[in-house]
């Protein structure tokens, strides 16, 4: 058993886009909270805080989940993947970013980081999707401003390129 | 939007979390996958003292069959279940449903035990359990027992669990040939909370339908092959006994017409999958 009293800060560590990062947080703490004010990646945005908008999407052990929907602490020892990890290593966009931007998939980009953590699980289980199942699939990231037309296109896109990249 | 502050314990067995809920009582709260107990938290709707851990329990993370039913462990998230490679084939009511429970990413975490001892009236899983007649098992550090569904989900957000209990497994029966099954839903938007979700099984010589999202809830009727008219004036009927109400999703009106409109859908459905 691990107890962790309510006004204490305890040290967490995990993996975040493969490298290691550690802080301190109570148990309260929120990892999206945790993410951008402890290790200051603000790539993780932060919308309802009640897991319904999506903008704090990350990936948990390889899994995308709402950042504002789990504790620091329940992150110990696991694998984040966030925004900042998306990129190539030479800083090149990864297919699914070079889609985004060639599509015009985003305006304000608020939404972007949440719905880009959403795909990448989601094309690495569904290589070859229907745009119904893009548009399934993208229904738990809310875009005020686009309205999804290019973002559905952006992932179609980006799907084929990582078809034709491992081919 | 953060949450109350709370003392936070990472239980290593099962038998370690009942002896905290025997320890702690009220103030103390179970948080598996965390997806319906966080927002309330973090819309301070809810102020437990204690949060007990069971996310990472290996000893609950099981899909399991045994005499006729399928068992699911109380760590087991929806996603694993919705992955399973026999979920079609043993409970095609429950792989019907999982789409409608939320998203991928809430599936992901949300357990199939925490949606059903959270006892939302309009959630999917306890309303597929409630259809199928399935059971919830219970332990404190006192013992076990089996709660039916329909004894164990009594209202809105309430169920026969004492505070010293937890949810460690649910049970649903197995889906025997020449049974066919629907679900359908209407919600306002894609993964929202059903507005009214239908359940319904039909086999040789009976129709059971299962409404959510209109009484406190889950309700059940089981009626003989009705047909046409008759069935018509079994869901009309049916739609205004469960009394629901007015509220800013939609009005009562509104919810009988879907209970009656989504119930002739899905009975049909489950017909034709049944070759009825």
């Amino acid at each position: 058993m691990t107890k962790m009293e309510r006004a204490g800060r305890y040290p967490v560590e995990f993996n975040l886009n493969g490298e290691p990062v550690d802080g301190f947080a109570s148990p309260r703490m929120l990892l999206s909270d945790f993410l951008r004010h402890e290790i200051g990646a603000t790539g993780t945005h932060v919308g309802c805080e009640h897991g319904v908008c999506g903008v704090c999407t990350v990936k948990v052990d390889g899994k995308a989940v709402r950042s504002c929907l789990m504790f620091a602490v329940q992150a110990e020892g696991a694998e984040i993947e966030t925004i900042e990890g998306m990129a190539e290593a030479d800083g090149s966009f990864s297919a699914l970013q070079e889609a985004f931007h060639q599509n015009f998939a985003l305006q304000c980009g608020y939404c972007t980081p949440g719905v880009l953590m959403s795909l990448s699980e989601f094309l690495g289980r569904n290589p070859d999707p229907t745009e119904d199942e893009v548009k399934v699939a993208l229904s738990g990231n809310i875009c005020r401003c686009t309205g999804y037309h290019e973002i559905v296109q952006a992932a179609m896109d980006a799907a084929k390129a990582i078809r034709e990249g491992a081919a | 939007m953060k949450p109350p502050p709370f003392d936070y314990l990472r239980a290593n067995s099962v038998d370690e979390a009942v002896a905290m809920l025997a320890e702690q009582g009220d103030d103390a709260r179970i948080i598996a996958g965390g997806q319906s107990l966080v927002p309330m938290l973090n819309m301070r709707l809810m102020r437990p003292e204690v949060l007990v851990d069971i996310g990472k329990l290996e000893e609950t993370r099981y899909i399991r069959k045994s005499h006729g039913s399928v068992e699911i462990g109380a760590s087991t998230t929806q996603g694993e279940v919705m992955d399973w490679d026999e979920l079609d084939a043993t409970l095609p009511l429950v792989a019907k449903a999982f789409p409608h429970i939320g998203h991928f990413q809430t599936r992901n975490r949300g357990t199939v035990c925490g949606s059903i001892t959270h006892a939302d009236p309009s959630s999917e899983l306890p309303l597929c359990l409630a259809v199928l007649g399935g059971e919830v098992t219970l332990q404190s550090s006192q013992g076990a027992r089996t709660v039916s569904a329909g004894d164990f989900q009594q209202g809105l957000l309430t169920v026969d669990k004492e505070a010293d209990e937890m949810t460690v497994m649910v049970s649903f029966p197995v889906a025997q040939s020449g049974e066919g099954y629907a679900f359908q839903e209407f919600a306002h938007r894609h993964g929202d909370f059903a507005v009214v979700a239908v359940a319904a099984k039909v086999t040789g010589d009976s129709i059971r339908l299962g409404v959510g999202g209109v009484a406190d809830r889950p309700e059940v009727r089981q009626w003989g092959l009705l047909e046409g008219d008759a069935l018509d004036d079994a869901l009309n009927e049916f739609a205004w006994e469960m009394g629901g109400s007015d509220d800013i999703h939609a009005s009562a009106r509104h919810r009988r017409e879907l209970v009656r409109h989504l119930g002739r859908e899905a009975v049909a459905d489950a017909r034709q999958e049944a070759g009825i």
